[in-house]
């Protein structure tokens, strides 16, 4: 029985299936990640001022012949879309991490219309999505996510759901 | 102003091993036409994206002096990259915008540059302090000096004329071209 958190399991998976390279946006539901990768000596950590920068970024990485990784939100997939055109031209082997908004006990409106179509989105961009509801899931599934872009050269999204995040207090 | 070919063919002259990405439109067709290589990866899509293509594989390969050679058009839609790139600081990247102040993909319409928008400021203000623009041949030869040094990002726009020369058109697969990159850098 492995008794660390989850985002440490995925962590552990991340540097095991060496992935070098974590580009992201932050979000809550990621922090833990980003906070491990920054101080890792071993992993390039870079802060994007846009989600679709990752995608290009990712796409060279693998030119070069490193493993990346995306750690973005719900609202960032919808910021890449034209740039997912890469990523299916070139057939490129690409991880996004998605922590969900605009489901389970949403606060803000705003986050409803993107988080409602992420999945979607992804799919219609040529990706494969797997969904994590319960801490238990979530390493096998990341896991099985890297696996299945680097042996398959495509395109496979984790969606870390609102549930499994849990909510986000907006009242002190 | 100078002409495309002609600046990119002075600047890549020496590229030796270099990688070279390319922004859609006329930079893939200028690097087709005076610089093939094994070594080029070119984008005939994802527009704004070259500069974080070059960014991925400068960082993923520290040893090979990587350079994007983009549009202003292209190089506008992606400016964020500017601010990525900066808090980076990969040594071996170079990004050589070619400025014709258009859009020539689409029909010579005009961008921000011909409005008033000065993009190598942009790069400077954003921290990439190695940045300069060309205008002259004089200038031209002293940046060919300095191109492939390897040390800090740097980042060079070029005035270009307006001139649409002959399209030298390399493949369009974009599979076939990461195959054989990564071939040329020793991966399978």
């Amino acid at each position: 029985m492995n008794n660390s958190s989850w985002q440490q399991q995925v962590y552990d998976c991340i540097k095991s299936s060496e992935i070098r390279m974590i580009g992201y946006l932050p979000d809550a539901g990621h922090s833990q990640l980003i906070d491990s990768a920054k101080i890792d000596g071993d992993i390039c950590d870079v802060l994007l001022t846009t989600e679709e920068e990752g995608i290009p970024m990712c796409a060279g990485a693998w030119l070069g012949g490193m493993r990346s990784m995306l750690l973005m939100q719900s609202s960032g997939v919808g910021n890449c879309i034209n740039m997912l055109s890469l990523q299916q031209a070139g057939r490129f082997p690409m991880v996004i991490l998605v922590t969900m908004r605009g489901e389970y006990a949403e606060f803000n409106p705003w986050q409803v219309p993107m988080g409602s179509k992420t999945q979607q989105a992804l799919e219609l961009c040529g990706f494969k999505v797997e969904r994590v509801e319960a801490a238990a899931q979530a390493a096998e599934t990341v896991q099985a996510a890297i696996d299945f872009a680097y042996n398959s050269n495509i395109g496979v999204a984790v969606l870390l759901s609102q549930k499994l995040i849990g909510r986000k207090s907006w009242v002190e | 102003m100078l002409e495309r070919r002609h600046v990119v063919s002075e600047l890549l002259k020496d590229r030796a091993d270099a990688v070279v990405v390319t922004g859609l439109g006329a930079p893939t067709y200028d690097v087709a036409a005076v610089s093939p290589s094994a070594r080029n990866y070119y984008l005939w899509g994802a527009m704004g994206g070259a500069v974080m293509m070059g960014l991925g594989v400068a960082l993923a390969r520290p040893e090979i002096h990587v350079i994007v050679v983009t549009g202003d058009g292209e190089a506008l839609m992606g400016m964020g990259a500017l601010a990525t790139v900066a808090t980076k600081k990969p040594a071996n990247l170079t990004i050589l915008v070619l400025d014709n102040e258009h859009y020539g993909e689409t029909g010579m319409q005009q961008s921000h540059i011909a409005l008033g928008v000065d993009l190598c400021g942009v790069a400077t203000a954003c921290g990439i302090s190695n940045a300069s623009t060309v205008r002259t041949e004089d200038e031209l030869r002293d940046a060919c000096k300095a191109f492939h040094d390897i040390g800090e990002p740097k980042y060079v726009q070029v005035k270009v004329g307006p001139e649409a020369p002959p399209r030298v058109m390399p493949t369009r697969d974009a599979v076939e071209n990461k195959i054989s990159l990564r071939a040329a850098l020793g991966l399978s």
